[in-house]
Protein backbone atom coordinates (compact mmCIF):
# COMPACT_ATOMS: atom_id res chain seq x y z
CA UNK A 1 0.00 0.00 0.00
CA UNK A 2 1.70 3.06 -0.88
CA UNK A 3 0.74 5.75 1.81
CA UNK A 4 -0.58 9.32 0.28
CA UNK A 5 2.32 10.66 2.34
CA UNK A 6 4.99 9.16 0.25
CA UNK A 7 2.51 10.52 -3.22
CA UNK A 8 3.11 13.94 -1.58
CA UNK A 9 6.37 13.74 -1.38
CA UNK A 10 6.76 12.77 -4.64
CA UNK A 11 4.68 15.56 -5.93
CA UNK A 12 7.13 18.06 -4.06
CA UNK A 13 9.71 16.37 -5.50
CA UNK A 14 8.20 16.69 -9.03
CA UNK A 15 7.59 20.13 -8.44
CA UNK A 16 10.59 21.05 -7.54
CA UNK A 17 12.42 19.09 -10.79
CA UNK A 18 10.00 21.39 -12.81
CA UNK A 19 10.62 24.34 -11.10
CA UNK A 20 14.57 23.60 -11.71
CA UNK A 21 13.57 22.94 -15.38
CA UNK A 22 12.34 26.41 -15.95
CA UNK A 23 15.61 27.84 -13.80
CA UNK A 24 17.92 26.26 -16.31
CA UNK A 25 15.88 26.92 -19.26
CA UNK A 26 16.09 30.57 -18.14
CA UNK A 27 19.66 30.16 -17.76
CA UNK A 28 20.82 29.08 -21.12
CA UNK A 29 18.12 31.98 -22.75
CA UNK A 30 19.91 34.41 -21.04
CA UNK A 31 23.21 33.82 -22.07
CA UNK A 32 21.98 33.37 -25.55
CA UNK A 33 20.17 36.77 -25.85
CA UNK A 34 22.92 38.49 -24.61
CA UNK A 35 25.35 36.25 -27.34
CA UNK A 36 22.40 36.45 -30.30
CA UNK A 37 21.25 39.80 -29.39
CA UNK A 38 17.85 38.41 -29.17
CA UNK A 39 15.50 40.44 -27.63
CA UNK A 40 12.56 38.21 -27.63
CA UNK A 41 14.80 35.68 -25.46
CA UNK A 42 15.27 38.25 -22.82
CA UNK A 43 11.33 38.67 -23.06
CA UNK A 44 10.79 35.17 -22.62
CA UNK A 45 13.44 34.89 -19.45
CA UNK A 46 11.12 37.65 -17.74
CA UNK A 47 7.95 35.71 -18.23
CA UNK A 48 9.66 33.00 -16.92
CA UNK A 49 10.90 34.59 -13.72
CA UNK A 50 7.46 34.99 -12.84
CA UNK A 51 6.14 31.68 -13.23
CA UNK A 52 9.26 30.27 -10.62
CA UNK A 53 8.59 33.09 -8.12
CA UNK A 54 4.95 32.05 -7.68
CA UNK A 55 6.04 28.37 -7.86
CA UNK A 56 8.79 29.00 -5.26
CA UNK A 57 5.48 30.07 -2.90
CA UNK A 58 3.72 26.99 -4.07
CA UNK A 59 6.69 25.06 -3.35
CA UNK A 60 7.27 26.31 0.43
CA UNK A 61 3.69 26.18 1.60
CA UNK A 62 3.60 22.68 0.35
CA UNK A 63 7.02 21.96 2.57
CA UNK A 64 5.10 23.88 5.91
CA UNK A 65 2.07 22.18 5.38
CA UNK A 66 3.82 18.46 4.93
CA UNK A 67 5.49 19.17 8.30
CA UNK A 68 2.75 20.71 10.45
CA UNK A 69 0.69 17.82 9.06
CA UNK A 70 2.54 14.81 8.70
CA UNK A 71 5.52 15.52 11.63
CA UNK A 72 7.82 13.75 9.01
CA UNK A 73 10.95 12.38 10.42
CA UNK A 74 14.60 10.88 9.50
CA UNK A 75 14.91 10.82 5.65
CA UNK A 76 11.70 12.58 5.11
CA UNK A 77 12.46 15.44 7.37
CA UNK A 78 15.77 15.70 5.30
CA UNK A 79 14.27 15.77 1.97
CA UNK A 80 11.83 18.30 2.63
CA UNK A 81 13.82 20.65 4.43
CA UNK A 82 16.24 20.12 1.02
CA UNK A 83 13.34 20.70 -0.93
CA UNK A 84 12.76 24.24 0.90
CA UNK A 85 16.79 25.12 0.94
CA UNK A 86 16.79 23.78 -2.88
CA UNK A 87 13.73 25.77 -3.80
CA UNK A 88 15.24 28.64 -2.59
CA UNK A 89 18.41 28.79 -4.69
CA UNK A 90 16.58 28.14 -7.71
CA UNK A 91 14.33 31.20 -7.03
CA UNK A 92 18.17 33.01 -6.76
CA UNK A 93 19.11 31.42 -9.59
CA UNK A 94 16.74 32.87 -11.57
CA UNK A 95 17.22 35.93 -10.07
CA UNK A 96 20.77 35.82 -11.26
CA UNK A 97 19.54 34.83 -15.07
CA UNK A 98 17.24 38.12 -14.55
CA UNK A 99 20.64 40.00 -13.69
CA UNK A 100 22.04 38.83 -16.87
CA UNK A 101 19.97 39.70 -19.12
CA UNK A 102 19.46 43.57 -17.53
CA UNK A 103 22.94 44.48 -19.25
CA UNK A 104 23.76 46.00 -22.66
CA UNK A 105 23.11 43.13 -25.46
CA UNK A 106 25.63 45.26 -27.28
CA UNK A 107 28.16 44.60 -25.06
CA UNK A 108 29.42 41.19 -25.77
CA UNK A 109 29.52 42.06 -29.63
CA UNK A 110 32.20 44.99 -28.85
CA UNK A 111 34.52 43.12 -27.04
CA UNK A 112 37.38 40.25 -28.07
CA UNK A 113 36.02 36.50 -29.05
CA UNK A 114 38.40 34.79 -26.37
CA UNK A 115 36.45 36.56 -23.78
CA UNK A 116 33.32 35.78 -25.69
CA UNK A 117 34.57 32.27 -25.99
CA UNK A 118 35.33 32.20 -22.36
CA UNK A 119 31.67 33.72 -21.29
CA UNK A 120 30.01 30.78 -23.26
CA UNK A 121 32.70 27.87 -21.76
CA UNK A 122 31.43 29.69 -18.21
CA UNK A 123 27.37 29.43 -19.31
CA UNK A 124 28.10 25.78 -20.33
CA UNK A 125 29.93 24.70 -17.11
CA UNK A 126 26.98 25.97 -14.74
CA UNK A 127 24.55 24.87 -16.45
CA UNK A 128 26.07 21.18 -16.54
CA UNK A 129 26.23 22.23 -12.54
CA UNK A 130 22.79 22.99 -12.54
CA UNK A 131 21.33 20.18 -14.34
CA UNK A 132 23.53 17.08 -12.18
CA UNK A 133 22.15 18.99 -9.25
CA UNK A 134 18.96 18.36 -9.90
CA UNK A 135 19.93 14.95 -11.45
CA UNK A 136 21.63 14.70 -8.36
CA UNK A 137 18.48 15.40 -5.83
CA UNK A 138 15.85 13.40 -7.79
CA UNK A 139 18.21 10.43 -8.07
CA UNK A 140 19.36 10.41 -4.99
CA UNK A 141 23.25 10.18 -6.47
CA UNK A 142 26.02 11.54 -3.87
CA UNK A 143 28.84 10.71 -6.08
CA UNK A 144 26.90 13.32 -9.23
CA UNK A 145 26.47 15.87 -5.63
CA UNK A 146 30.22 15.54 -5.14
CA UNK A 147 31.12 16.06 -8.89
CA UNK A 148 29.08 19.15 -8.90
CA UNK A 149 31.35 20.55 -6.10
CA UNK A 150 34.20 19.94 -8.10
CA UNK A 151 32.92 21.89 -11.10
CA UNK A 152 32.70 24.98 -9.08
CA UNK A 153 36.57 25.45 -9.04
CA UNK A 154 36.32 25.34 -12.58
CA UNK A 155 33.98 27.72 -12.84
CA UNK A 156 35.80 30.05 -10.27
CA UNK A 157 38.90 29.62 -12.53
CA UNK A 158 37.45 30.28 -15.85
CA UNK A 159 35.85 33.55 -14.00
CA UNK A 160 39.23 34.31 -12.98
CA UNK A 161 40.31 33.76 -17.12
CA UNK A 162 37.71 36.59 -17.54
CA UNK A 163 38.33 39.35 -15.22
CA UNK A 164 42.45 38.55 -16.68
CA UNK A 165 41.03 39.35 -20.55
CA UNK A 166 38.92 41.76 -19.41
CA UNK A 167 41.31 44.31 -17.57
CA UNK A 168 43.78 43.97 -20.47
CA UNK A 169 41.28 44.65 -22.89
CA UNK A 170 40.87 47.84 -20.70
CA UNK A 171 44.30 48.78 -20.53
CA UNK A 172 44.11 48.61 -24.48
CA UNK A 173 41.01 50.24 -25.43
CA UNK A 174 39.34 52.82 -22.28
CA UNK A 175 36.65 53.15 -24.01
CA UNK A 176 35.62 49.55 -23.14
CA UNK A 177 35.18 50.20 -19.78
CA UNK A 178 31.33 50.27 -19.72
CA UNK A 179 30.81 47.44 -21.96
CA UNK A 180 33.60 45.74 -20.12
CA UNK A 181 31.62 46.23 -16.62
CA UNK A 182 28.94 44.42 -18.29
CA UNK A 183 30.46 42.00 -18.85
CA UNK A 184 32.43 41.49 -15.25
CA UNK A 185 28.56 41.73 -13.80
CA UNK A 186 27.50 38.60 -16.31
CA UNK A 187 30.90 36.81 -15.22
CA UNK A 188 30.08 37.10 -11.65
CA UNK A 189 25.92 36.07 -11.94
CA UNK A 190 28.02 33.28 -13.95
CA UNK A 191 29.20 32.32 -10.84
CA UNK A 192 26.99 33.00 -8.79
CA UNK A 193 24.57 30.81 -10.23
CA UNK A 194 27.64 27.84 -9.97
CA UNK A 195 27.48 28.87 -5.90
CA UNK A 196 23.70 27.80 -5.55
CA UNK A 197 24.41 24.55 -7.78
CA UNK A 198 26.54 24.08 -5.21
CA UNK A 199 24.36 24.89 -2.33
CA UNK A 200 21.67 22.69 -4.48
CA UNK A 201 24.86 19.04 -4.38
CA UNK A 202 25.81 19.97 -0.81
CA UNK A 203 22.01 19.54 0.23
CA UNK A 204 21.25 16.58 -1.99
CA UNK A 205 24.43 14.73 0.28
CA UNK A 206 22.80 15.69 3.45
CA UNK A 207 19.33 14.67 2.51
CA UNK A 208 20.76 11.07 1.22
CA UNK A 209 23.48 10.81 3.85
CA UNK A 210 22.82 13.24 6.82
CA UNK A 211 26.33 14.76 6.75
CA UNK A 212 26.34 18.50 6.66
CA UNK A 213 29.31 19.01 4.62
CA UNK A 214 28.76 22.42 3.68
CA UNK A 215 31.84 25.42 4.93
CA UNK A 216 34.24 22.25 5.00
CA UNK A 217 33.14 20.31 7.40
CA UNK A 218 33.94 17.15 6.05
CA UNK A 219 36.20 16.19 3.57
CA UNK A 220 34.18 15.11 0.09
CA UNK B 1 27.98 10.81 32.47
CA UNK B 2 27.18 8.45 35.40
CA UNK B 3 25.36 5.11 34.20
CA UNK B 4 22.43 4.67 36.73
CA UNK B 5 21.55 1.35 35.19
CA UNK B 6 24.05 -1.05 33.65
CA UNK B 7 22.00 -3.97 31.20
CA UNK B 8 24.83 -6.77 30.97
CA UNK B 9 23.65 -10.19 28.25
CA UNK B 10 19.80 -10.16 29.09
CA UNK B 11 17.49 -12.49 27.55
CA UNK B 12 14.42 -12.99 28.93
CA UNK B 13 11.72 -16.02 28.02
CA UNK B 14 7.79 -16.42 28.50
CA UNK B 15 7.60 -20.19 28.68
CA UNK B 16 9.94 -21.60 25.48
CA UNK B 17 9.31 -17.47 23.51
CA UNK B 18 12.26 -15.91 23.86
CA UNK B 19 11.23 -12.21 24.15
CA UNK B 20 14.52 -9.90 24.75
CA UNK B 21 17.72 -11.46 22.98
CA UNK B 22 21.61 -10.22 24.12
CA UNK B 23 20.56 -7.27 25.62
CA UNK B 24 23.27 -4.71 26.60
CA UNK B 25 22.30 -0.85 27.71
CA UNK B 26 23.44 1.54 29.86
CA UNK B 27 21.06 4.02 31.33
CA UNK B 28 22.54 7.18 32.31
CA UNK B 29 21.64 9.08 35.22
CA UNK B 30 19.04 11.90 34.99
CA UNK B 31 18.22 11.17 31.49
CA UNK B 32 15.35 10.23 29.66
CA UNK B 33 15.70 7.24 27.83
CA UNK B 34 12.52 7.09 25.48
CA UNK B 35 12.13 3.06 24.25
CA UNK B 36 10.10 2.57 21.03
CA UNK B 37 9.44 -0.45 18.80
CA UNK B 38 6.59 -2.23 17.56
CA UNK B 39 4.33 -4.46 18.85
CA UNK B 40 5.81 -7.61 20.77
CA UNK B 41 9.37 -5.66 21.13
CA UNK B 42 10.19 -6.37 23.99
CA UNK B 43 10.10 -2.69 25.57
CA UNK B 44 7.41 -3.42 28.49
CA UNK B 45 9.34 -7.01 29.26
CA UNK B 46 12.81 -4.61 29.33
CA UNK B 47 11.07 -2.36 31.60
CA UNK B 48 9.63 -4.75 33.99
CA UNK B 49 12.87 -6.37 34.16
CA UNK B 50 14.35 -3.25 35.81
CA UNK B 51 12.01 -3.51 39.10
CA UNK B 52 11.57 -7.26 38.91
CA UNK B 53 7.98 -7.11 38.51
CA UNK B 54 8.14 -10.01 35.58
CA UNK B 55 9.27 -12.12 38.73
CA UNK B 56 4.93 -12.24 39.63
CA UNK B 57 5.26 -14.40 36.35
CA UNK B 58 5.38 -17.73 36.48
CA UNK B 59 6.51 -18.61 32.81
CA UNK B 60 9.03 -15.60 32.71
CA UNK B 61 12.70 -16.16 33.81
CA UNK B 62 15.60 -14.75 32.09
CA UNK B 63 19.23 -14.75 32.17
CA UNK B 64 22.10 -11.89 32.64
CA UNK B 65 22.43 -8.92 34.87
CA UNK B 66 21.00 -6.03 35.50
CA UNK B 67 22.88 -3.52 37.86
CA UNK B 68 21.55 -0.41 39.46
CA UNK B 69 24.27 1.47 40.81
CA UNK B 70 27.05 -1.29 39.94
CA UNK B 71 24.90 -3.24 42.03
CA UNK B 72 23.19 -6.68 41.16
CA UNK B 73 19.30 -6.14 41.32
CA UNK B 74 18.61 -9.68 42.61
CA UNK B 75 20.96 -9.22 45.36
CA UNK B 76 18.54 -6.21 46.90
CA UNK B 77 15.65 -6.57 49.08
CA UNK B 78 12.72 -6.62 46.59
CA UNK B 79 10.69 -3.59 48.97
CA UNK B 80 13.96 -1.33 48.59
CA UNK B 81 14.58 -1.96 44.79
CA UNK B 82 10.88 -0.92 44.28
CA UNK B 83 11.17 2.14 46.44
CA UNK B 84 14.19 2.93 44.81
CA UNK B 85 12.44 2.36 40.87
CA UNK B 86 8.97 3.14 40.79
CA UNK B 87 6.66 2.88 38.10
CA UNK B 88 4.07 4.76 36.38
CA UNK B 89 1.44 2.87 34.52
CA UNK B 90 -0.61 3.16 31.40
CA UNK B 91 -3.81 3.62 33.14
CA UNK B 92 -3.99 5.91 36.22
CA UNK B 93 -4.95 3.77 39.07
CA UNK B 94 -6.13 5.71 42.21
CA UNK B 95 -6.65 4.26 45.05
CA UNK B 96 -10.52 4.44 46.33
CA UNK B 97 -9.41 7.03 48.99
CA UNK B 98 -8.78 10.96 49.17
CA UNK B 99 -6.01 12.92 47.05
CA UNK B 100 -3.82 13.29 50.50
CA UNK B 101 -4.37 9.27 51.52
CA UNK B 102 -3.08 8.73 48.19
CA UNK B 103 -0.03 10.36 48.40
CA UNK B 104 0.73 9.33 51.59
CA UNK B 105 -0.09 5.47 51.18
CA UNK B 106 3.74 4.40 50.38
CA UNK B 107 5.38 6.99 52.80
CA UNK B 108 3.29 5.67 55.41
CA UNK B 109 3.66 1.77 54.34
CA UNK B 110 7.88 2.90 54.65
CA UNK B 111 6.64 3.72 58.71
CA UNK B 112 6.70 7.53 58.42
CA UNK B 113 4.00 8.41 60.94
CA UNK B 114 4.63 11.69 61.92
CA UNK B 115 2.01 14.65 60.08
CA UNK B 116 4.10 17.03 59.34
CA UNK B 117 6.42 14.92 57.66
CA UNK B 118 3.52 13.41 55.73
CA UNK B 119 2.10 16.49 55.03
CA UNK B 120 5.44 17.97 53.52
CA UNK B 121 5.91 15.28 51.51
CA UNK B 122 2.37 15.37 49.89
CA UNK B 123 3.05 19.33 49.07
CA UNK B 124 6.29 18.43 47.81
CA UNK B 125 5.20 15.29 45.37
CA UNK B 126 2.37 17.14 44.32
CA UNK B 127 4.59 19.99 43.08
CA UNK B 128 7.15 17.79 41.32
CA UNK B 129 4.23 16.19 39.97
CA UNK B 130 2.63 19.88 38.63
CA UNK B 131 -0.36 18.97 40.53
CA UNK B 132 -0.32 21.47 43.34
CA UNK B 133 -2.36 24.22 42.34
CA UNK B 134 -4.59 22.40 41.10
CA UNK B 135 -5.34 20.44 44.10
CA UNK B 136 -4.29 22.11 47.32
CA UNK B 137 -7.30 23.22 48.40
CA UNK B 138 -9.47 19.86 48.16
CA UNK B 139 -6.58 17.42 49.43
CA UNK B 140 -9.33 15.00 51.36
CA UNK B 141 -11.97 14.94 48.59
CA UNK B 142 -11.70 11.03 46.91
CA UNK B 143 -8.70 10.85 44.03
CA UNK B 144 -11.51 9.14 42.21
CA UNK B 145 -13.20 12.67 41.27
CA UNK B 146 -9.79 14.23 39.43
CA UNK B 147 -9.87 13.89 35.67
CA UNK B 148 -7.61 11.05 33.62
CA UNK B 149 -4.81 13.42 33.11
CA UNK B 150 -4.69 14.54 36.78
CA UNK B 151 -4.91 10.95 38.16
CA UNK B 152 -2.25 10.37 36.18
CA UNK B 153 0.11 13.19 37.59
CA UNK B 154 -1.31 12.05 41.27
CA UNK B 155 0.48 8.44 40.24
CA UNK B 156 3.05 9.89 39.43
CA UNK B 157 2.84 11.99 42.82
CA UNK B 158 2.61 8.87 44.52
CA UNK B 159 5.41 7.57 43.15
CA UNK B 160 7.81 10.17 43.71
CA UNK B 161 6.80 10.39 47.53
CA UNK B 162 8.70 7.02 48.46
CA UNK B 163 11.89 9.37 46.82
CA UNK B 164 12.67 7.18 44.47
CA UNK B 165 15.40 7.40 42.19
CA UNK B 166 14.41 6.10 38.92
CA UNK B 167 11.12 5.89 37.52
CA UNK B 168 9.94 3.81 34.95
CA UNK B 169 6.88 5.30 32.68
CA UNK B 170 4.81 2.66 30.63
CA UNK B 171 2.73 4.45 27.99
CA UNK B 172 1.64 7.16 30.86
CA UNK B 173 -0.17 8.86 28.11
CA UNK B 174 -2.41 6.37 26.25
CA UNK B 175 -5.58 7.27 27.65
CA UNK B 176 -4.94 10.89 27.69
CA UNK B 177 -6.32 14.13 25.59
CA UNK B 178 -3.15 16.47 24.34
CA UNK B 179 -3.74 18.77 27.16
CA UNK B 180 -3.04 16.18 29.84
CA UNK B 181 0.02 14.90 28.10
CA UNK B 182 1.64 17.65 27.44
CA UNK B 183 0.85 18.07 31.34
CA UNK B 184 2.05 14.71 31.94
CA UNK B 185 4.91 15.11 29.43
CA UNK B 186 6.25 18.70 30.85
CA UNK B 187 6.68 16.96 34.55
CA UNK B 188 8.63 14.72 32.91
CA UNK B 189 10.63 16.87 31.69
CA UNK B 190 11.43 18.63 34.95
CA UNK B 191 11.39 15.90 36.91
CA UNK B 192 15.00 14.64 34.54
CA UNK B 193 17.28 16.90 37.19
CA UNK B 194 16.56 14.59 40.11
CA UNK B 195 16.10 11.70 38.46
CA UNK B 196 16.36 8.82 36.07
CA UNK B 197 13.60 8.19 33.89
CA UNK B 198 12.99 5.88 31.23
CA UNK B 199 9.79 5.71 29.05
CA UNK B 200 8.45 3.15 27.40
CA UNK B 201 5.97 4.65 24.41
CA UNK B 202 4.17 3.62 20.80
CA UNK B 203 3.95 7.36 20.34
CA UNK B 204 7.17 7.89 18.34
CA UNK B 205 6.54 11.86 18.60
CA UNK B 206 6.24 12.02 22.73
CA UNK B 207 9.42 9.93 22.45
CA UNK B 208 10.90 12.78 20.42
CA UNK B 209 9.93 15.35 22.10
CA UNK B 210 10.87 14.74 25.79
CA UNK B 211 13.98 11.37 25.20
CA UNK B 212 17.33 12.74 25.99
CA UNK B 213 18.18 9.23 24.56
CA UNK B 214 15.95 6.69 22.24
CA UNK B 215 16.52 2.81 22.21
CA UNK B 216 14.78 1.46 19.01
CA UNK B 217 13.69 -2.09 20.33
CA UNK B 218 12.66 -4.84 17.77
CA UNK B 219 11.94 -8.20 17.77
CA UNK B 220 13.00 -8.70 21.29
CA UNK B 221 16.37 -6.82 20.36
CA UNK B 222 17.99 -3.19 20.68
CA UNK B 223 18.66 -2.59 17.32
CA UNK B 224 19.78 1.02 17.90
CA UNK B 225 20.35 3.78 21.19
CA UNK B 226 21.29 7.61 20.16
CA UNK B 227 20.28 10.98 21.10
CA UNK B 228 17.28 11.85 20.07
CA UNK B 229 18.00 14.11 17.45
CA UNK B 230 19.66 11.64 15.51
CA UNK B 231 17.47 8.99 15.76
CA UNK B 232 14.74 11.35 14.41
CA UNK B 233 17.13 13.20 11.80
CA UNK B 234 19.86 10.90 10.69
CA UNK B 235 19.02 7.03 12.00
CA UNK B 236 21.73 4.66 11.65
CA UNK B 237 19.76 1.54 11.13
CA UNK B 238 17.42 1.51 7.85
CA UNK B 239 15.02 -0.34 10.71
CA UNK B 240 14.76 2.70 13.04
CA UNK B 241 13.82 5.04 10.26
CA UNK B 242 11.78 2.31 8.43
CA UNK B 243 9.63 2.50 11.61
CA UNK B 244 10.10 6.07 12.71
CA UNK B 245 8.91 7.00 8.76
CA UNK B 246 5.73 5.16 9.54
CA UNK B 247 7.31 2.57 6.31
CA UNK B 248 8.10 -0.49 8.69
CA UNK B 249 6.73 -3.40 7.68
Amino acid sequence: MIRHFEEDLKHLKERVLSMGNVVESMIDKAIQSIIKEDIELKNQVLKWEEEVNKTQIEIDETCIALIALQQPAAVDLRFITSAMKINSDLERMGDQAVNIIDHSLKSIRCMPQAIIDYITKMSEFVQKMVSRSLEAFVTYNVEMAKGVLLLDDDVDSLKEQIFHEIQECIKGDTEKINHSLDLVIISRNLERIGDHATNISEDVIYMILGKDIRHHQQII
Amino acid sequence: MVVKIQVNNLNCWFKNTQVIKSLFLSILEHEILGIIGPANSGKTTFLRCLNRLNDLNPHFKSKGEILKDGRNINTIKLETLRQEIGMVFAMPISLPMSIYDNITYGAKQHGIKNKKELSGIVEESLVKASLWDEVKGRLDQPALQLSGGQQQRLCIARTLAVQPEVILFDEPCSGLDPISTAKVEETMINLKDKYTIVLVTNNVKQAARVSSRIAFFLMGELVEIDTANDIFVKPSDRRTEDYITGRFG
